[in-house]
């Protein structure tokens, strides 16, 4: 059995045949008849051109295929045929995309697989645009500014990275990710490949209005990209690939109550998701929970800035592993001590929770919420999976 | 180096013509800004003016950045200047100097020609906009007052765009017709606007969805053949308000649609089976077919009027000259001069309609006619595919093109809309039953009261299918400011 494809089709009970579609296709993939505008799978190559100047939405639908339908058979129709009730295995890809490129695609589902099945985005979150730039097509950012976050002392070297967009438009929201291949080859001569890097500036910037976005990047010792960019110096070009991933995104409900768990840079969604709150409901308060984690306080990630935004704008627990003279604390230690709060918050239907650092952290976590839902008589796996059908569990971790 | 796609906020005007180095026209616009924000905020009721409406706004041309959203308050639209980017070495399309490299400046011999065709349609934009000031008051939605809100900045934009051409390339008489598409005003006594559909009301929503799908529709038409010229910046400019233009494409199409849509459901769940039951139909609180069709017979034969007589010697002249093409002009395959061809146009003969055919260059508005005809189509065809699949039994259909007609070979004569000649006697006693009467427009003025509240539609009209931006249902497309 061939496997499964995404193809893109319009859906001719929306459309008005205005045609803008096939004018913005650079590559003519998209043609008429008197009946039907339709795409030739054959062809598009998901550039995305045609989707903003769509006036109905009729251009933005996909279907999940085990072989593409025909431009023929798309001619012939009338409506769009419902999904194909693909194999369990293959269903699971949803038609949701979070990314349109295989390989990009497959590193958001393994970051995502802690969560415990599929991952559905918040239903009051922003729509998010994904794939405008491939690597054929990337977009190319300037470095505005490359700053160690952790203190001079730390034995992590991790760095905050602010790229502009200069003129090219690059809509994000807070929690997706951008895709960045360090220029040369690997030993075998083959272009290096695509790293994800989750963005950590809220969707309208470092400063409100202004057209770029930021990174938190750790620099691991034998890592061809993160060395890349920890070297980068202010004024040098980046080619960055996405936005990717329209599940781990931040609810517009300001009813919504966060918890956020994360270690070292694992916390750069959680910095767009406060910077975001902030700015669009400054005076919101109870409503976020912070449990980070770090081996000391001089390599936590934004140790500083966080510790200037107010305990009743956002609750932190920080946890240090290695601070001489206190015993070791991990963010699940932190969770169990704030065990009340938590247990409160997940009998609340508002509540989301978000969990983002390295895969080792997981298990800790899930451990921590299992006790504390049995604390209050609750099936954590039972709560877990209903959250994160309706969107409210999100893990994303590497 | 001048970024000619991603568009300049810098100036007052958004633009991506590098107004900022371009002090002589900046000055002039500068000067005639004040002029149309007066004239926007005369216009459109003040408490809409104060609303947040989920609007889009171009920040760049390219079809990746043209369509922003967000909340913006009307009269903080950024209206500007935007021209599809050039194409290199574009050459001009058709008539005598087909193949020559297109106009960058506005050639002299055809100065005058083309200074009347962009007043005639910038005189058409903000008519619309003063044709449609009322509804926003009786919107059946949120959705539906948005949409209109967004037709009209757009509208109000693509005045902008030809007022910058008469700036830009037609010196001090270009800045006194500039002057003069402010001082117009649909429906005036004294200076009224140039184009007769233009000056009539637009006096409820199915009017205004019969007006967006048939004579926006001219509009495009229009503009597709400007977007043939070889006038480049012309070009340029009517291609990019094509982009825009198909969303008011969509709101009459889909406006018109949903009316029809609530009507049938309505009769299947009174189980009203015979669609010409008038008044049992009304009684449901929704507009009966048959008027819905006597208002499409309104606004198409108003709309066919548009296209000017059949046979024109300055459509002759302005394709000739390349001022304006044919409809996909770059697309059709012939000499694009159309020295020997000819093409059939209809004529009264002895009292019958009988197409001959005539040289093809004096039947160029003819020619867009018919284009126009089939494009006006394509949507009855798939109302007509919503009513079948509801199960009524009826069908829409475009009147005969010499159905109620003042302009052209059919206005000397009376028609009944299967295009059977009367006599002046016959249409009088039965034009009511084709076109719409003062009862009806009584009766579907009385339809309109206001329905505000997030994903709640007035009664007459179905939801839309998709939001817009892909919103949800109960999303607030214009958040009210109720002071």
């Amino acid at each position: 059995m061939n496997a499964p494809v995404k193809q893109h089709l319009i859906d001719p009970e929306i459309c008005i045949r205005c045609h803008t579609c096939e004018e913005a296709c650079p590559i003519g993939a998209i043609t008429h008849d008197d009946n039907n505008v339709v795409v030739d799978a054959s062809s598009c190559n998901f550039c995305m051109d045609c989707i903003a100047p769509c006036p109905t939405g009729s251009i933005d639908n996909w279907r999940v295929v085990t072989a593409p339908y025909s431009v023929d058979e798309q001619l012939s129709w009338t409506e769009l045929p419902a999904q194909e009730d693909l194999a369990a295995e293959t269903a699971a890809s949803d038609t949701t995309a979070e990314a349109l490129d295989d390989a990009v695609a497959a590193l958001l589902a393994e970051a995502h697989a802690g969560a415990g099945g599929a991952a559905r985005a918040p239903k009051s979150a922003a729509r998010p645009t994904v794939n405008l730039y491939s690597s054929a097509k990337p977009a190319v950012a300037t470095v505005q500014g490359n700053y160690r976050l952790t203190s001079d002392n730390a034995d992590s070297d991790v760095r905050h990275i602010i790229l502009d967009l200069g003129g090219q438009h690059f809509p994000v929201l807070e929690g997706q990710s951008v895709g960045i291949a360090p220029p040369g080859a690997d030993a075998n001569g083959k272009p290096h490949r695509m790293r994800l890097y989750s963005i950590s500036s809220p969707r309208d910037g470092e400063r409100p209005n202004t057209n770029n976005l930021s990174l938190t990047v750790k620099r691991e010792e034998q890592g061809v990209c993160s060395n890349f960019l920890c070297d980068l110096e202010r004024g040098a070009k980046v080619n960055l690939t996405g936005p990717f991933g329209s599940t781990f995104l931040l609810p517009e409900n300001h009813d919504a109550r966060l918890i956020m768990i994360c270690t070292g840079t694992g916390s750069a969604p959680f910095r767009g998701f406060t910077m975001r709150r902030q700015r669009s409901a400054p005076d919101l308060t109870e409503k976020m929970m912070l449990f980070f984690g770090a081996r000391t306080p001089e390599s936590l990630p934004y140790f500083g800035p966080l510790k200037k935004v107010p305990e009743n704008v956002l609750a932190k627990h920080f946890a240090f592993s290695r601070v001489t003279g206190s015993t070791k604390q991990y963010v699940q230690d932190r969770m169990r001590t704030e065990s009340d709060r938590i247990a409160d918050a997940l009998k609340d239907e508002h509540t989301h929770v978000y969990v983002c650092g390295l895969k080792a952290m997981e298990s800790g976590v899930e451990e921590a919420f299992r006790d504390i839902a049995r604390g209050v008589g609750l099936d954590w796996k039972a709560v877990r999976d209903q959250m994160r059908e309706e969107g409210r569990y999100h893990v994303e971790t590497y | 180096m001048l970024d000619l796609i991603n568009v300049d906020y810098d100036t007052i005007i958004p633009n991506n013509v590098g107004l900022s180095s371009d002090k002589r026209v900046l000055k002039a616009l500068e000067k005639w800004h004040p002029g149309y924000i007066n004239w926007w905020n005369d216009l459109i009721p003040r408490q809409f003016q104060e609303s947040l409406v989920y609007l889009r706004t171009a920040v760049s041309v390219d079809p990746k950045g043209w369509a922003k959203f967000d909340y913006v308050k009307m009269p903080e639209y950024r209206w500007g200047i935007l021209l599809a980017p050039q194409v290199e070495d574009r050459r001009i399309p058709c008539g005598e100097h087909a193949g020559e490299p297109a106009w960058q400046e506005v050639p002299g011999e055809y100065r005058a020609m083309l200074r009347r065709l962009i007043v005639i349609q910038g005189d058409t934009e903000p008519a619309s906009v003063e044709q449609q000031r009322h509804l926003g008051l009786t919107a059946p939605s949120l959705y539906d007052m948005r949409n209109l809100f967004q037709v009209n900045v757009e509208e109000g934009r693509h005045l902008w765009a030809m007022v910058y051409l008469l700036q830009k390339y037609f010196g001090a008489d270009g800045r006194e017709e500039a002057d003069d598409l402010l001082r117009r005003s649909s429906g005036s006594e004294e200076a009224p606007r140039m184009l007769g559909a233009f000056n009539e009301a637009t006096p409820d929503w199915l009017s205004f969805f019969m007006f967006t799908y048939f004579t926006d529709r001219d509009g495009k038409m229009q503009l597709e053949s400007l977007a043939q010229s070889g006038f480049d910046p012309l070009s340029r400019t009517c291609r990019f308000m094509l982009t825009e233009e198909a969303h008011h494409m969509f709101v009459g199409e889909t406006g018109v649609g949903r009316i029809v849509q609530r009507t049938c459901e309505a009769m299947k769940e009174a189980g009203i089976e015979d669609p010409y039951d008038i008044q049992a139909v009304r009684n449901l609180g929704v507009i009966d077919l048959p008027t819905i069709q006597k208002k499409l017979n309104l606004h198409y034969s108003l709309s066919l009027d548009l296209f000017g007589s059949e046979v024109s010697t300055n459509a002759a002249n302005a394709f000739n000259a390349g001022v304006k093409g044919r409809y996909q002009e770059v697309k059709l395959e012939d000499d694009h001069q159309l020295k020997d061809a000819t093409y059939p146009v209809v004529q009264l003969v002895e009292g019958k309609v009988v197409r001959s055919e005539v040289p093809a260059l004096s039947a160029i508005n003819m020619r867009l006619r018919d284009d126009y005809v089939n494009d006006a189509a394509g949507g009855v065809k798939r109302w007509n595919a919503q009513i079948a699949k509801i199960g009524v039994p009826f069908e829409m259909t475009l009147p005969h093109p010499g159905f109620h007609r003042n302009i052209g070979v059919f206005a000397q004569t009376r028609m009944t809309p299967e295009g059977t000649i009367i006599s002046e006697a016959e249409w009088e006693s039965r034009k009511d039953e084709w076109l719409p009467t003062k009862a009806d427009g009584d009766f579907i003025q009385s339809l309109m009261v206001p329905c505000w509240e997030p994903g709640k539609y007035a009664g007459w009209i179905a939801p839309p299918r998709v939001g817009i931006d892909n919103k949800p249902g109960d999303f607030e497309y214009v958040q009210l400011h109720m002071a």
